[in-house]
């Protein structure tokens, strides 16, 4: 299951673990990625607060966590090669989390939702 | 000119023994041996060169450098008047270059004059009742104004106000000086003309606010019409009021932000009191206050007794310290002689030339590019992209093309109001003939656009380099001699 | 003009602005001067400035410049261009930064350097703030006793209103107490260390181990040197600092009563995207040419606004050029003989001032390069001491205390100039 926030952040939920990433259209408006600022394993995130920072060579932009809990992994990945994320944004995830409470997804945008809301926010 | 041997960096001309000083051959009886432990043991890596080879090293990579003495330089809301060459020759004949700043103040009473005389001026042209000088640059001016206000709530014990205001239309530097004063920031919405939103301001005024940071004229070139009433909300509110004097330019001979109700300002000297800018600085940040706010500014201060002799001292309730000393002094022997050399009356004509200037280009060029708030306009303007957009060509297209034209790029991509925008500010000091070439030029590019955009779109084909790859620095940065090296 | 822009006056242009805000009166300011005139200005201000033969220090330096870095400087297609945005035209400030920033990252023996800070005492500020926003939640810092005591000002004002904890690690005998540093790390939560060596009293620091434990406790390592000193002590990093920096005036810039000097900031590779300000990268362009840009901007206010990692928009600018032009000139021999002329100065005048009995070494046991503090003997003041020395064309040092004066030499003090200050203290 992929779940959404309004600020293009997306979480796959696999069971107790999620894969948190930016979506499709938020990896296009951003242009070339140079950077990804990324938490520690062991840290903290907290539903709707930012957890870390995505730069292109003309812009930034914070990383909202869809849900509490705390970081499992980190994509070391994206240091050496922050690109990855325009390769395939679905598939290069940025940080892997455990979620300590399911209920915060239930607030969060399914595929359909999120896309109606990308349609409205292009326009 | 041999672009192959003149291109390369001063490390690629370094021979083993070659220097280019001369330092005496003093004896002074003594040698001085360090403890090993403290000495370093790495050698750095510095070039080994002769003057000759230095000096034309940097002659020669001058020439792939545009200033203001090039050529015109529209660069808005940075103010890239002309640098009277007077103002540089001041500097020789003041007598500072070998003054101490710690020297006993009877033996500096000519430097401290020009500080207390050039606060003094900049006080009556800002409608304010002091200045600090010591502020470095603009963004340091803006902090230490903020640390004014923030001295004066705590002074008054009314320690709740912890939001700064910004219009979303506010320089950069305004949002980062307040999150580093410490405060959060608050954005307030622009009405479609890119003026202030009284009612959204009104909404997010309360006793948590501990200032709202304004520029007048704003970024998009519009004058604040409703400042009384904006003044009026936020003194009712019990916050204060701060002027970002980035765009005091075109208030000059007639407003003065003291007089609009701003409480704090900052000056750039390197725009409106035209010290050069140097490549990105030294520049000066000037901060003035109302009357009741002296006593918060930083130390050291400048005072002047009764009997006319100068003084280095501290206010009573001072918010601490910004800078090593009294700031960027050369810079204020040039402001100070611009000041002097236009006088009470030239320096009246300033504001209105370059309003009239700003708005004679946008008004030569509004047809073939989108105005998307219609003038006049104060010292600049914004357009938002060519008219015409069909054909692809963007505004970065039309900077790098202008670029081949012999024109230094306007302001691209600010304020963030609009998707395109291009900001144009030419200042009081361009001629009718060159602000006529600049509009032709700006008219041929919107005509090379819609008849032949590969052409705007591939620009510049005529400078020292093109199309620098931009993603790949900051993906993989090299920012030293070393990083370059194949070794590394 | 007016017709153009379908205005009758200039002050239809002005339609908007209300009249009660309209200037009424005029500024005050003098009538124009002609150019002859602010020569006869300017002559006459310099009149009442006194030069004084240079014996004080405290950050700011009187050394030797070769001419040939004004010329340099005088260019005009350096000195008045802006920051350098549209690298097309703009290689000639790109490369010259480039070339700054490498030299001063050889100095401090780090990796990356940025195109300048205002001052040594704000770059210490930034480094500050740099190392409390990595270190997340950690807010306190501790700073040397032996700072300058305007550095601890400056600290302590950019420091209050970020809810950063600074608290003092004290001195003894001249130095940082190394015992008291360990004891206060061990109380948990510190974001960075902040020492200077030479310290405030021209006193030289054994930072040996001080690197792994601030490390231990995820703790940062600032060291703030000014820049010439760095060419013959142990660097920032090889002592394994995390961040440099510290005031660069000492590169032959003039004194100019205090400004502009050069502020520099250095760090490591891991850091550099946390740093302040601008840095300037190197690339290739269309043709494959080696070419600078500006790079890693979205660091900076005009891109991330009030989540920058500092505020700074204009630097220092041109005064990078200074020390690019001045280090090319000296080169590492040139320097190294600069700090050995001024520590033999300041060691010769040392001698010779304590041989007068009214002066002795406050730390007679410490090392120092150009500069050290002097005890006064009784009835001896030090403001006695500056005002009769400025009286003979001397600045004899920085007065510390009434008893106390910190004195520095370069290689501007001739061994008659020295003899002269003795002959002072010798009066008195």
């Amino acid at each position: 299951m992929t779940l959404y926030l309004p600020s293009h952040e997306y979480i796959k939920v696999d069971g107790n673990t999620g894969y948190i990433g930016i979506s499709e259209f938020a990896a296009k408006q951003l242009g070339v990625v140079t950077y990804v600022d990324m938490p520690e394993e062991g840290d903290e995130v907290v539903a709707g607060e930012e957890f870390g920072a995505i730069e292109s060579r003309k812009a930034a932009s914070d990383l909202f966590s869809p849900v509490t809990g705390e970081v499992l992994e980190v994509n070391e990945e994206l240091a050496d090669d922050p690109t990855l994320i325009n390769k395939d944004p679905m598939a290069t995830w940025i940080i892997k989390v455990s979620i300590a409470n399911p209920a915060e997804l239930d607030r969060l945008l399914n595929e359909q939702a999120y896309a109606d809301f990308c349609a409205e926010e292009g326009h | 000119m041999n672009k192959e041997l003149y291109s390369k960096l001063i490390f690629e001309h370094s021979r083993p023994g070659r220097k280019g000083y001369s330092l005496p051959a003093y004896d002074y009886g003594t040698s001085t041996e360090m403890p090993r432990h403290l000495q370093r043991e790495v050698k750095p890596e510095l070039p080994e060169v002769d003057e000759p080879t230095v000096v034309r090293h940097y002659t020669n990579s001058s020439n792939n450098n545009f200033g203001v003495d090039t050529g015109f330089y529209p660069l808005g809301s940075c103010t890239m008047k002309y640098n009277p060459k007077t103002s540089e020759k001041a500097v020789g004949l003041a007598g500072v270059a070998d003054l101490h700043p710690a020297q006993p103040e009877w033996t500096v009473q000519g430097a401290l004059e020009t500080y207390y005389t050039l606060q003094t001026y900049l006080s009556r042209i800002g409608g304010m009742a002091e200045f600090t000088l010591n502020p470095y640059a603009g963004a340091h001016g803006e902090l230490t104004g903020l640390m004014v206000i923030r001295a004066y709530h705590a002074d008054r014990n009314d320690v709740a106000r912890r939001k700064v205001i910004v219009p979303d239309s506010a320089h950069g530097t305004n949002p980062a000086s307040a999150a580093i004063a410490g405060y959060e920031i608050v954005e307030v919405k622009s009405r479609p003309d890119g003026t202030v939103d009284t009612d959204d301001l009104a909404s997010k005024l309360d006793e948590t606010v501990a200032a709202v940071m304004m520029t007048n004229p704003n970024t998009v070139g519009m004058f604040e019409k409703d400042i009384p009433r904006i003044a009026e909300l936020v003194h009712a509110a019990g916050a204060l009021l701060y002027y970002d004097g980035a765009n005091l330019n075109p208030m000059l001979g007639v407003a003065r932000p003291g007089d609009m109700g701003f409480d704090v300002m900052h000056i750039n000297l390197h725009k409106t009191f035209s010290t050069p800018h140097g490549g990105g600085g030294p520049g000066a940040g000037p901060v003035g206050v109302r009357a009741g706010l002296e006593k918060y500014l930083p130390s050291p201060r400048v005072f002047r007794d009764e009997s006319g002799v100068f003084h280095v001292g501290k206010g009573e309730k001072s918010l601490g310290r910004v800078s090593s000393w009294l700031g960027n002094y050369t810079v204020f022997i040039k402001a100070l002689t611009y000041i002097l050399s236009l006088g009470e009356e030239n320096i009246k004509h300033v504001g209105p030339l370059a309003t009239l200037n700003a708005n004679y280009i946008m008004y030569g060029l509004c047809d073939l590019y989108k105005l998307p708030i219609p003038g006049p306009c104060k010292h600049e303007f914004v357009f938002d992209g060519l008219a015409d957009k069909s054909t692809g060509v963007t505004t970065m297209h039309v900077a790098k093309r202008l670029l081949d034209f012999g024109f230094h790029a306007p302001t691209i991509y600010f304020p963030l109001l609009f998707h395109e925008s291009l900001m144009i500010e030419p200042t009081e000091t361009e001629s009718k003939e060159t602000l006529d070439s600049f509009i032709a030029v700006m008219r041929e590019i919107a005509r090379e656009a819609a008849e032949c955009p590969d052409k705007v779109k591939e620009a510049p084909h005529s400078t020292p380099m093109r199309h620098p790859d931009e993603n790949e620095a900051a993906l993989h940065p090299l920012t030293t001699w070393k990083q370059l090296q194949p070794t590394y | 003009m007016l017709a153009a822009c379908g205005a009758a006056t200039l002050d239809d242009l002005y339609s908007d602005v209300p009249a009660s805000l309209r200037l009424k009166e005029n500024y005050g300011l003098p009538k124009e001067m002609s150019e002859a005139e602010l020569t006869r200005f300017w002559k006459e201000s310099a009149s009442r400035n006194r030069e004084l033969t240079c014996f004080a220090g405290c950050g700011f330096y009187r050394h030797y410049c070769p001419a040939a870095v004004e010329s340099i400087l005088s260019r005009s297609e350096f000195l008045t261009a802006y920051t350098p945005y549209q690298p097309e035209i703009s290689q000639g400030t790109l490369q010259y930064i480039f070339e700054y920033q490498s030299m001063m990252a050889e100095l401090c023996g780090m990796d990356v350097c940025n195109a300048s800070m205002y001052d040594g005492l704000t770059a210490t500020a930034e480094a500050m703030m740099m190392a409390v926003a990595s270190a997340k939640r950690k807010k306190r810092v501790l700073i040397s006793a032996t700072l300058n005591p305007a550095l601890a000002q400056v600290l302590e004002t950019y420091a209050c209103g970020l809810g950063i904890i600074l608290e003092t690690i004290p001195e003894h005998e001249g130095l940082t107490d190394r015992a008291a540093l360990s004891e206060m790390l061990g109380a948990g939560d510190v974001a960075a260390v902040i020492v200077a060596t030479p310290n405030y009293y021209g006193l030289l620091e054994d930072l040996t181990g001080w690197a792994d434990i601030i490390h231990a406790q995820k703790a940062m390592l600032i060291v703030n040197t000014h820049a010439s000193a760095l060419a013959v002590l142990k660097s920032p990093g090889e002592w394994g600092a995390d961040i440099a920096c510290g005031e660069a005036q000492s590169l032959g810039i003039p004194m100019n009563y205090g400004g502009p000097g050069l502020g520099y900031l250095c760090t490591t590779k891991a850091l550099m995207r946390k740093m302040p300000g601008r840095i300037v990268g190197a690339t290739t362009d269309a043709d494959g040419k080696r070419v600078f840009v500006l790079t890693l901007q979205a660091r900076e206010q005009h891109i991330r606004r009030h989540k920058a990692t500092s505020n700074i928009c204009s630097n220092q600018g041109i005064m990078t050029l200074h020390a690019a032009a001045y280090l090319s000139l000296m080169g590492y021999d040139g320097l190294r003989e600069v700090n050995r002329l001024s520590a033999d100065a300041a060691h010769s005048l040392v001698e010779k001032l304590c041989a007068t009995g009214k002066v002795s070494l406050k730390y007679p046991e410490k090392a120092y390069l150009n500069e050290t503090i002097l005890a006064l003997a009784e009835p001896l003041t030090a403001d006695a001491l500056i005002e009769e020395a400025a009286r003979h064309g001397i600045l004899a040092g920085v007065k510390h205390t009434d008893s106390e004066i910190i004195v520095a030499a370069t290689e501007m003090c001739s061994p008659d100039d020295i003899e002269r200050y003795v002959r002072i203290v010798e009066s008195l």
